[in-house]
């Protein structure tokens, strides 16, 4: 049962990632030309309508996979590198290391992650890779809170002395000691994370800092075509499914992960 | 006797899905009477002590057999009836005094909170009701001690207050599950002392689980050995020690009453020497003029009781203690305090060895990477040097290759620590130091893991600090003690005089308290502490 659903969500997943590569390919019209009427319900040459301009649902759902699925991941792997490490090492080093980052992240946290945003993107422009690295940082330190207590635990493991007695480098405590016991935890919360950050890109692209029109993202497509709602068209419906799909197959293929690694811990 | 006995059980047996945990166990408590229970780890006692109470683990189910507890058949009574009982008629003594209480709660509140529930008793009238119990329990300042919090009081204090919650309820049946085994001997003995006072005093059964066969012959009028889930053999204690029936029940009681004498090895150049040496933590000196020297192909067992600061003198000399005067050496050379200042080479020769094995294993790692490590990091071995290294390492700490394989998380406690000799051996060490290495292990396992060392002593030149609070255990096989008490050392001397003469008196004490299996030592040390008080 759960081999089912873990590889129910690799193949939907990867369905996805495909749509979003070959979306010039697979789009029947430009996603950004007024091809159809204005609200035109489903039918053969439209197949899921269009938007309130006219523009071909299926196609500007396609280029909006390509945006979400490539920040989402891009900023999640990004703020993963860094925010982990750096609780390793914190974990590791204690001290002025711990109490300087501890503060750091501490201080970052403090400002609501929307006005942070807010604030970094209107100073340095509204473009993709700023917008990535904005919430990368963001984000990191959400990674760096949530490992740092993990890593401290594994830290003061009788095996971690056993390395030290025998010289190891740092990037062997980090990656052969401490990395494989914390992640289990690590892989669950890049899964909370992906998610998140999905619908984080959309907040941004709700208040015109996230993606720039005429494209969009999935979330920036749902707000768009809100109002179709009221006039009976379940357009904006698809988008939205299509950010369930990506959360739900992601959080399947992690607790697969999450169910392999704590079963061979708990053996014994 | 041949009144009716508070226990009963016929023909038990519990299995959970596919294993049998318990077959065909059948036993009689009678009231005054102590009935010991011995097994190692898996054996199926803790399960057996639950059944006592009616209690199943999840998972595991009654096939056949019944428990009658003071007339009661406890897996023929509804619910609300089986819990009446529980509450009135028996007693439960955990292993872990400090894992059994809530911090939050006073003392006196916790453990008369069975009074409250059940005869609703009021506030005042409890607290008098413990008070009398701490003072029959011999605890400090009785009308006070239940006003602390159970973080303030010791582990052996701890151990009698739950025995006093143990008493609240006057039952007819007290369980003790491992009541001693986190203690240290000199407490240990006063808590024996105690439990055989009370069930004489009181008149009740009582069962003792142990892995101890010295403690349960002690205390126990009768014995039952369980293994696997089965009675080995059941018997008069005098009678089951004397003259075993069975051949496991032989293997426990040898393994502790035969003392093979040390081998003396020939004059021996020091391969340690540690010079009016004081270490500890944060400032604060916990062992200070401190004078030692390991020999090589020898084994110093350093012992003393918990808090005499024999940990931190092994961590010092592994460099895991800030230094505050003194100085090591290494074979003639000087051996910095801090393990950071210490050349790959100093490393290398000196191996530590952890007590519990579960957390010195990386449980992400294979035994091969974790026994090819020190292999590839100071031997420089790689490929198929690598993996014939491994092969002769596993060979000789007894497991089978295929264990390579496999993750700590499957293997015994037992097999996790030969894991962690061999990880020590693979650097090729000249001082292995064994920081308590038997005590989380079984005695049989204990002995077999004391038998490995002495192997590969007699295979390379090793000396080995061998640290340990059981004085006597040492006698089979160190040939230097060293004592200590309060992080000074107390006594060190060879074995053999030792022994045959120890000169301290807290030596004296350390080696009267630790339980012998021969009939009468309680009785024996008891007189003797009246004698000296």
């Amino acid at each position: 049962m759960r081999n089912f659903g873990f590889i129910a969500a690799v193949i939907c997943f990867a369905l996805l990632v495909l749509a979003a590569i070959f979306a010039p390919l697979l789009a029947p019209y430009s996603p950004s030309e007024p091809v159809h009427m204005a609200y035109a319900a489903p039918d053969k040459k439209a197949l899921l309508g269009a938007d309130s301009l006219g523009r071909d649902m299926l196609s500007r759902i396609l280029f909006g996979l390509r945006y979400t699925l490539g920040i989402a991941l891009s900023v999640s792997i990004l703020a993963a590198g860094v925010g982990v490490t750096l609780a390793f090492l914190a974990a590791f080093r204690k001290g002025w290391t711990d109490l300087l980052l501890g503060r750091l992240v501490d201080a970052v946290m403090s400002v609501p992650q929307i006005i942070f945003a807010l604030v970094v993107l209107a100073v340095a422009g509204v473009s993709l890779p700023v917008l990535i690295l904005t919430m990368a940082v963001l984000e990191a330190t959400l990674f760096y809170r949530v490992i740092r207590p993990v890593a401290g635990d594994i830290v003061a493991m009788d095996y971690v002395e056993v390395a030290r007695l025998r010289g190891e480098g740092i990037g062997w405590y980090l990656f052969r000691e401490i990395l494989p016991n914390a992640a289990p935890t690590l892989i669950a919360e890049f899964g909370i994370r992906i998610a998140y950050a999905v619908l984080f890109i959309s907040g941004l692209s709700f208040l015109g800092v996230g993606v720039q029109p005429p494209d969009a993202d999935l979330g920036g497509l749902v707000r768009e075509n809100a109002l179709a709602i009221s006039v009976g068209q379940l357009s904006p419906l698809a988008p939205a499914v299509c950010i369930a799909l990506i959360t739900l197959s992601v959080n399947g293929i992690v607790d697969w992960f999450i169910h392999k690694y704590s079963v061979r811990g708990e053996l014994g | 006797m041949m009144t009716e006995p508070v226990l009963r059980i016929d023909g038990l047996k519990i299995a959970a899905k596919t294993t049998t945990i318990l077959e065909d166990i059948s036993l009689q408590v009678q009231r005054g009477e102590i009935f010991g229970i011995i097994g190692e780890s898996g054996a199926g006692k803790s399960t057996l002590a639950m059944a006592v109470v009616g209690l199943l683990r999840s998972g595991c189910q009654r096939k056949a057999g019944s428990v009658t507890l003071a007339g009661n058949d406890l897996f023929a009574l509804p619910q609300p009836e089986l819990e009446r009982v529980r509450r009135r008629k028996v007693s439960y003594v955990a292993q872990s005094a400090a894992a059994a209480f809530n911090p939050f709660y006073r003392l006196s509140d916790q453990i008369t909170e069975l009074a409250a529930l059940e005869l609703g008793t009021p506030k005042a009238e409890r607290h008098r009701m413990a008070a009398k119990l701490f003072a029959e329990l011999q605890l400090p300042d009785p009308e006070n001690f239940g006003k602390r919090y159970p973080h303030q009081v010791s582990g052996g204090q701890l151990q009698r207050a739950m025995i006093a919650m143990a008493l609240i309820n006057e039952p007819d049946l007290i369980i003790f599950d491992e009541p001693t085994t986190a203690l240290d001997v000199t407490t240990q003995l006063e808590v024996i002392r105690l439990i055989r006072k009370i069930v004489s005093d009181r008149n009740c059964g009582a069962i003792y689980i142990s892995h101890d066969l010295a403690v349960v012959s002690q205390l126990a009028d009768r014995v039952m050995v369980l293994r696997h889930g089965k009675i080995v053999e059941t018997g008069e204690t005098r009678a089951l020690i004397e003259n075993p029936q069975e051949a496991y029940t032989r293997d426990l009681v040898a393994n502790k009453t035969t003392t093979s004498a040390a081998q003396v090895a020939g004059e021996a150049q020091a391969t340690v020497t540690v010079q009016g040496l004081a270490a500890g933590y944060s400032g604060v000196s916990t062992i200070s003029g401190i004078s030692l020297d390991l020999a090589a192909g020898k084994i110093t067992a350093l012992v003393g009781e918990s808090g005499s600061g024999k940990t931190t003198l092994a961590r010092t000399i592994a460099g895991l203690v800030d230094l505050h005067a003194g100085q090591m050496l290494l074979k003639g050379k000087a051996l910095p305090g801090r393990i950071e200042d210490r050349s790959p080479e100093a490393r290398r020769r000196l191996q530590y060895i952890h007590q519990l094995p579960d957390l010195a294993l990386n449980p992400r790692q294979t035994v091969r990477d974790i026994v090819g490590r020190p292999l590839t990091k100071f031997g420089g071995l790689r490929g198929a040097a690598l993996e014939a290294a491994l092969q002769q390492l596993m060979r000789d700490v007894e497991l089978p290759e295929s264990f390579l394989d496999r993750v700590p998380g499957s293997l015994s406690g037992g097999q996790k620590q030969r894991i962690c000799i061999a990880r020590a051996l693979a650097a090729e060490p000249d001082v292995l130091i064994c920081d308590e290495v038997t005590s989380a292990l079984d005695p049989l396992v204990e002995e077999s893991i004391i038998q490995l060392l002495l192997r590969l002593m007699g295979q390379r030149p090793l000396s080995i600090l061998f640290i340990t609070h059981n004085l006597l255990l040492t006698q089979r096989f160190a040939h230097e003690v060293v004592v200590m008490k309060e992080g000074r050392i107390v006594e060190a001397r060879p074995a053999a005089d030792l022994f045959a003469a120890p000169q301290e008196d807290y030596t004296q004490r350390l080696l009267a308290a630790t339980p012998l299996m021969e009939r009468g030592w309680l009785e024996a040390r008891l007189h003797a502490n009246e004698a000296t008080n």
